[in-house]
């Protein structure tokens, strides 16, 4: 493989390493206690909280390392971090 | 063959030394001569003793040194012969420029030319500024040969806008004709 | 046509004519006259570039790597300390291979504070992968800058070029140059055709993480483009000189050196002067001679092997000194020669503005004659004992 000129490539390439399995812990979203403030999805570090049509939070899991800080800033303690059943 | 000349400008920072080499250059270039222009890099504070070089040739000069030994020096303010040794390495039969109203009361260099012209009142009457840079020039090119009036003309003109050239040749010229009367 | 003008003038118009598309530059002495006639052209409507002011020259250098990496010509000037605040700048642009070029009106570096000439800024510059011309007229300072260009762009070459001329003593001063006009530098210089570029529709990035696993691979490769650029000097700088008469194809000028005894090697405005003293010394019958480097990155190893083998003693002038060694070309001069059995001689000199003259020169070849140097050239013994 040649390098690229100057160190150069194009961009996206991170969408290719699903760090969704590094993770331990899972969030799982509480929608009966979710007030749809979109805290969460602006403090995720990955940007991987969408939302449905309802304006609930969706998050992708292949992206999710289960980190923890939607479940630690959610208003609302509407998201739980469970053990990973790997 | 004529070789290699060199001029020396004393003068104060403000007083136009580094447009003087450089319009005096102008002009030698403009009658077929090589020429190189140039100041001493300094400090260029106004009213401190500044110094500008010419260097004259009939082929390429590459010489980058400063001048030492000119043949010929125009001191813009003779107050700076106080604080500087204005004449150090005049060469013999050299020839100095001075703007004073009065003779000389320094001791000169012997086997040296020194011209005095009061340019300080020739500046006051044309360009209503004591600013004696073009009228020393018209005083270099009648003392030294080397520049000839017109191209000095030129080379003001190329350098100032309209009346103010038309005043600053009047004062070349006047001094042109008062050196050439004396000397 | 000749024309009579200040060298900062003569660069500024053959910059003009290398049609820039954006310059960036924070001004600084020497270099200032430059930057403000070419701001002054833009805003007259006689240049079409874009002229970004900034705050700093760290600003400048990022913006032309941007500018660069957009796909467009462009050009800085600096010198010294503005020069030393560019430092990373300088090896991103050279890193993700981006063909600035910039006029660098060589001074002395702080402390202590110093506004005059010497050649310690670019030197300090020399492994930062940029190219460096050093000129020793104004005639050549305008002229390197349509090389830099050619060169710089080549797509064997790809790498940024400064263009070296010694402060005060070239940007200051009023001299006869030669000005191209502006159809002979369009059809010297084609316009800039980036192989790659940023642009939104087909995204790319530059100068991405290299791992170990690749780093040393990126270096070896900018290596190469430096040392490969020789060849890209020659084919321009022969091409130039079959088009308008002034041959910039070889990477050295040798100037009576045919049967010297002595060789003086110099960068940049001193080497008229040298050649002033070598005619001098030439008439008392001794045999001197100069090979002066136009370039020194990519450094001319062979020509100066092949140049300088068969003297007796070299003198190397070196208007920059590497702080507890020895001036910078008198090193690579003998790393050329090494095994050669040349002695090879180092005179630090003219730092910080000091005037040079030609006596000082054939005080130079004197004490190289006696097998004295290794030096600073000159010192006020009475400030330093």
């Amino acid at each position: 493989m040649a390098l690229g000129l100057g160190c150069s490539a194009k961009p996206g390439r991170a969408k290719e390493n699903r760090t969704g399995s590094w993770r331990t812990f899972r969030p799982e979203f509480l929608h009966e206690k979710c007030t749809k403030c979109g805290l969460c999805s602006l403090v995720c570090p990955e940007g991987c909280i969408g939302e449905d049509a309802e304006g609930q939070p969706v998050p992708d899991y292949d992206y999710c390392k289960g980190c923890g800080l939607c479940a630690e800033e959610c208003p609302s303690q509407a998201i739980e971090m469970k053990k990973e059943e790997k | 063959m004529i070789s290699l000349r060199e001029l020396r400008i004393h003068g104060r920072g403000g007083q136009g030394s580094v447009t003087a080499a450089e319009l005096i250059a102008v002009a030698a270039f403009a009658g077929g001569v090589y020429a190189q222009a140039f100041p001493a890099f300094g400090v260029e504070r106004r009213g401190a003793p500044v110094q500008a070089f010419v260097r004259f040739d009939n082929q390429k000069v590459r010489l980058r040194s400063q001048v030492y030994e000119p043949d010929y020096i125009i001191v813009q303010d003779s107050t700076l012969i106080r604080d500087v040794n204005v004449f150090q390495g005049l060469k013999k039969g050299g020839i100095v420029i001075v703007n004073t109203e009065k003779a000389l009361t320094y001791p000169i260099p012997e086997g040296v030319k020194v011209i005095t012209i009061d340019a300080t009142s020739v500046a006051l009457k044309h360009l209503g500024l004591p600013i004696t840079n073009t009228t020393l020039m018209g005083a270099f090119a009648a003392a030294s040969g080397e520049i000839a009036l017109p191209a000095l003309e030129g080379a003001i003109r190329q350098r100032f806008p309209g009346e103010l050239a038309d005043k600053n040749i009047a004062a070349a010229r006047e001094a042109f004709e008062f050196v050439k009367g004396v000397s | 046509m000749m024309e009579f003008m200040e060298g900062s003038h003569a660069v500024a118009h053959s910059v003009k004519h290398c049609r820039p598309e954006v310059i960036a530059a924070y001004p600084i002495t020497p270099q200032t006259h430059i930057v403000e006639a070419l701001a002054e052209m833009v805003a007259n409507c006689h240049l079409d570039a874009e002229y970004i002011t900034v705050e700093s020259e760290f600003s400048a250098l990022s913006a032309c790597l941007g500018a660069s990496a957009a796909g467009s010509r462009v050009y800085s000037a600096t010198t010294s300390q503005g020069l030393a605040l560019m430092f990373e700048v300088c090896f991103n642009c050279a890193g993700m291979r981006m063909p600035v070029v910039m006029s660098i009106v060589n001074r002395a570096l702080g402390a202590p504070l110093s506004i005059w000439n010497d050649q310690q800024d670019s030197i300090s510059l020399r492994d930062s992968g940029w190219l460096q011309f050093y000129a020793e007229d104004n005639q050549e300072a305008a002229d390197l800058h349509y090389l830099a260009y050619k060169v710089a762009e080549d797509r064997n070459v790809l790498l940024p070029a400064f263009v070296c001329f010694d402060g005060f003593i070239l940007s200051h001063t009023y001299e006869p140059v030669d000005m191209l006009t502006q159809e002979q530098v369009d059809s010297y210089l084609p316009k800039y055709t980036p192989v790659q570029r940023l642009d939104s529709a087909d995204p790319i990035s530059f100068g991405l993480f290299a791992s170990p696993e690749y780093y040393m691979e990126f270096r070896y490769q900018i290596d190469q483009a430096v040392k490969g650029a020789a060849k890209t000097i020659a084919s321009a700088g022969r091409e130039f000189g079959e088009m308008f008469g002034r041959d910039y194809g070889d990477l050295v000028e040798s100037y009576r050196l045919e049967d010297a005894d002595c060789a003086i090697v110099a960068m940049g405005s001193i080497c008229g002067t040298v050649k002033d003293a070598i005619d001098e010394m030439r008439k008392d019958n001794k045999k001197v001679g100069l090979l002066r480097l136009r370039s020194f990155r990519p450094f001319p190893h062979k020509e100066v092997r092949a140049a300088l083998s068969g003297v007796n003693c070299v003198a190397v002038l070196d208007k920059n000194v590497s702080l507890g060694t020895k001036g910078a070309v008198a090193l690579e001069v003998r790393d050329a020669l090494y095994g050669q059995q040349v002695p090879v001689l180092d005179y630090i000199i003219a730092l910080g503005g000091r005037d040079v003259r030609k006596k000082d020169i054939r005080a130079v070849v004197d004490m190289a004659g006696q097998g004295k140097g290794d030096l600073f050239y000159g010192l006020r013994q009475e400030l330093v004992s």
